[in-house]
């Protein structure tokens, strides 16, 4: 019997979330201009899905203050509340609102989650067209130091350059937005080999055009729609990795609310049957299928596959 | 030659296939009416969209991805290939009906021997066993006339010619001994005298063994010497359907006289070059190297201003490259390139500016040539804002000025993005983009090969108009020899980097003739049906060409 209600609220759900898909689809599609909207037109549901997803989570982190019912940091009452009126979900192992922690981790972790995406992202697509376009020494030797930094494994890299550098918000984004950089490297060095032996890119050298803008006009938008897929995926990573640093005690410090932390310090209660730690990695997984779901779709337009 | 005697193998009525795009079906073949009967070839013509492919593969019952066949019937040999389920369907394929696609290069797994890839449909099908089925490989590519048919089977893909592949991928579809082929282009990407080894092994193997076979071109000529009939189509549908020869003497609709009409154009003959009279370009005594391969060999010629040279050769033979040397790409390792008379930098990156915008180039494939994320307006317009500097509204009305010389609608065109174009526009977007830097020179890099014959046509007039309008010197790279005397004044032949033969077009196309280009220029199909016939038969006797090699053998 249970494994059969466990099906239903499983259909349920999907059945939920496509219907919330639908409708956003519909909405942006009435919303927005017409050639935007010859695009939404193509999404599929569970990118729209994701779309509402994410823009429920950026809303989120903004507003948090107007939304959050208690203070990020405010000792509000007894540690492991249980779920009652006033503390929706209950308190933590402080005894602070679980709720208020839960939505000012959007801001916390969304927020340094995409700042290091972006840096990682502009440094690596920078370097990689660079290399790509120059070719030669340049070339060699950006590729060969990627090659090092990538021979260590990812995390570990993480940890021990905290180590080295002390932890704070600045060294966490810094450090991981170089590790994530070579990753994209790869790809923005790989993609723009291929555009770099087009015609139109030879006739712009003969045009005598200079190098930053035969990055920006001639290789750059032609690279643009894998590297939109890769930043989606890259995010997903960036999130992951910060919410494991954050776990191991060497991302986000206390008090900020963040929701790797959330989870090792309500990891208790799990052993009582309570649910409530994972409200936080079930926010992150959400957000991370919900980028996905998105990247998807956006993956697939720019391939130009059909059904 | 046609039989009608002879039984029906293969019929379709009312034939309509769709295909998807932008979320709608649109018909591109719109009730074609075909019947070939036993050992007949039946010749597809049209341009590009017309469906001959299309309507090649419906023979086999098959559909490509985004496509449907919607109505009509289809029947093979008594069997009605639309209602046949797909086990069925693919029982004939490869074993009563056999395909030759275009490019055997791309068609051929490259991680397979030949002779591996021969005996996979005979061994699938249950024809033969194995070594029943690498004993008759030998023996067909005997008879495709391949060079050591004992041993090239062993070889891999890249590791033989171009034609000699085609003739394999031949041999390939003959191993079942199918009733029906059905040939897609199979020379279009070879070059001439490549083609004629090619064509004329695969009329006498589907002679010998009285194959039916469906034979797609857009190349007249060349359907006039393998087709029994002609069926002419125009976007998915009929425009007439005739015997080879009444076809030829007599085409009855005017969209057939315009296709047989292409080839008229001549550009009136130019009097000679004043004696001392400085040229625009001047290519000296030029060696240039790919690696440690000497891929130019010496060469020297000139081009004079308001005159075409025409670079004509085999692929391979370096004209491309020399190209590459005047445009500075490749530095050259011994000689100089002249620009009125002075040296200019070997390495475009040296040249100043101004040297840069006297020769402009035009490419072979506009769809990679044009930046696919730019509009028009910026394609256009940035060698005059940056060459000529100008800027706002002057900018403006000169883009507006160079679409009107290319014939194109300037309001219509100038936001639109290269996507938005036929492939005949994106070539005379790529012309106005070499005329916006007002240069002397120009090189034409087989600008008409990836192009149907009528838009060719009209490309290369207005090619010839605006060389007259700003005294434009050209430099024609083709391996297409109609192109030539449609176009050119003066002709030079290269083989494998060496110049064989220079001089004013007349004198080079008149006899005597240098051995090589004799080759050249009787490899080039003629619109008579008997031509390959004549043409093998002189051959046979040792005439046009028969004792040179062609190059890359």
């Amino acid at each position: 019997m249970g494994f059969l209600t466990g099906l239903f609220w499983l259909a349920a759900v999907i059945a939920g979330a496509m219907a919330a898909g639908w409708a956003f689809r519909t909405a942006v599609i009435t919303v927005s201009p017409h050639g935007l909207a010859k695009e939404f037109r193509t999404m599929p549901l569970t990118a729209g899905f994701g779309l509402l997803m994410i823009a429920i989570y950026i809303l989120v982190a903004v507003f948090a203050p107007a939304i959050a019912p208690f203070s990020e940091t405010e000792i509000v009452g007894r540690e492991y509340q249980p779920w009652d009126d006033v503390h929706l979900l209950g308190t933590d192992n402080l005894g602070r609102d679980m709720l208020s922690r839960l939505i000012y981790g959007a801001r916390n972790t969304v927020g340094i989650a995409f700042a290091t995406t972006a840096l990682a992202f502009t440094l690596g697509s920078v370097l990689g067209l660079l290399a790509a376009v120059v070719g030669g020494w340049l070339d060699q030797l950006l590729s060969r130091a990627v090659d090092v930094l990538m021979a260590i494994p990812a995390l570990i890299f993480a940890l021990l350059l905290l180590t080295i550098v002390g932890t704070s918000v600045i060294n966490m984004i810094l450090v991981i937005a170089v590790i994530d950089a070579t990753r994209v490297f790869r790809l923005a060095r790989a993609v723009a080999m291929n555009i770099v032996v087009m015609d139109y890119v030879e006739a712009a050298k003969l045009r005598g055009e200079g190098l930053w803008r035969l990055i920006t006009r001639e290789i750059l938008p032609n690279a643009m729609a894998p590297l939109v897929a890769e930043f989606g995926l890259r995010f997903c990573f960036v999130f992951l990795t910060i919410s494991a640093l954050s776990f191991l005690g060497l991302g986000i410090q206390p008090p900020t609310a963040d929701w790797g932390s959330m989870v090792r310090d309500n990891a208790t209660l799990i052993s009582f049957g309570d649910i409530t730690p994972l409200l936080p990695a079930g926010a992150i997984a959400l957000l991370t299928v919900s980028v996905n779901f998105v990247v998807d779709w956006q993956l697939h337009r720019a391939s130009g596959l059909r059904e | 030659m046609t039989d009608t005697n002879k039984e029906v193998l293969l019929s379709m009525k009312g034939l309509r296939i769709e295909g998807r795009a932008d979320e709608e079906w649109t018909e591109i073949v719109k009730g074609i009416d075909l019947t070939l009967h036993k050992g007949e070839v039946l010749g597809l013509i049209g341009e590009s969209g017309a469906g001959k492919s299309t309507i090649g593969l419906a023979a086999m019952g098959f559909a490509r991805d985004g496509c449907r066949i919607s109505g009509g019937e289809i029947t093979f040999d008594g069997i009605d290939l639309r209602a046949a389920s797909e086990p069925e369907r693919r029982g004939l394929r490869g074993k009563r009906i056999a395909y030759v696609a275009q490019s055997a290069a791309a068609s051929f797994n490259p991680a397979h021997k030949l002779i591996d890839q021969y005996a996979e449909a005979p061994v699938q099908h249950h024809v033969m066993s194995r070594s029943e089925a690498e004993h008759d490989a030998v023996e067909l590519y005997r008879r495709m006339q391949l060079p050591y048919p004992e041993e090239i089977g062993f070889r891999y893909p890249h590791q033989v010619s171009g034609g000699q592949l085609q003739r394999a991928m031949t041999a390939m579809a003959m191993s079942c001994r199918p009733d029906l082929i059905i040939f897609d282009e199979p020379t279009t990407a070879l070059d001439v005298t490549t083609q004629i080894e090619v064509l004329a092994a695969i009329r006498d193997i589907v002679e010998q063994f009285d194959t039916a076979a469906i034979y797609i071109t857009h190349d007249l000529a060349v359907v006039a010497q393998m087709a029994d009939r002609i069926k002419v189509l125009l976007r998915g549908e009929e425009v007439e359907e005739a015997d080879t020869r009444t076809m030829l003497d007599a085409p009855t609709q005017d969209y057939t006289k315009s296709l047989w009409a292409v080839r008229s154009f001549t550009r009136p003959t130019q009097p000679p070059v004043e004696k001392g009279v400085t040229p625009v370009v001047s290519v000296r005594n030029v060696t240039a190297a790919y690696g440690t391969i000497n891929v130019l060999k010496n060469i020297s010629f000139d081009i004079h201003a308001r005159r075409t040279v025409a670079v004509v050769g085999e692929s391979g033979s370096g004209k491309s490259t020399a190209a590459r040397v005047i445009t500075g790409l490749l530095p050259p390792r011994r000689g100089e390139i002249l620009f009125n008379g002075e040296a200019l930098p070997p390495d475009y990156r040296k040249r100043t500016r101004e040297q840069l915008r006297q020769a402009q180039m035009i490419y072979q494939m506009a769809d990679t040539a044009l930046n696919p994320k730019l509009k028009i307006r910026d394609l256009i317009g940035r060698p005059a804002q940056m060459y000529l500097g100008l800027q706002g509204k002057a900018l403006t009305d000169r883009i507006k000025d160079l679409l009107s010389l290319i014939e194109l609608e300037p309001n219509d065109y100038i936001d639109r993005v290269p996507s938005e174009l036929s492939g005949g526009q994106k070539q005379r977007i790529g012309i106005a983009r070499a005329l916006a830097a007002e240069p002397q020179f120009i090189i034409c890099d087989e600008v008409t090969s990836a192009l149907d014959q009528l838009v060719a046509e009209g490309i290369l007039k207005l090619l010839d108009r605006l060389q007259g309008e700003f005294d434009l010197a050209y430099m024609f790279i083709t391996h297409d020899l109609a192109t030539v005397r449609a176009i050119a004044d003066e002709v030079v032949v290269m083989k494998e980097g060496l110049v064989v033969e220079a001089g004013p077009k007349l004198e080079v196309f008149q006899p005597p003739h240098d051995p090589y280009t004799e080759l050249l220029l009787s490899s080039v199909p003629e619109m008579d049906p008997d031509w390959l016939t004549h043409l093998l038969e002189e051959r046979e006797a040792g005439r046009a060409g028969a004792d040179v090699e062609p190059a890359g053998h």
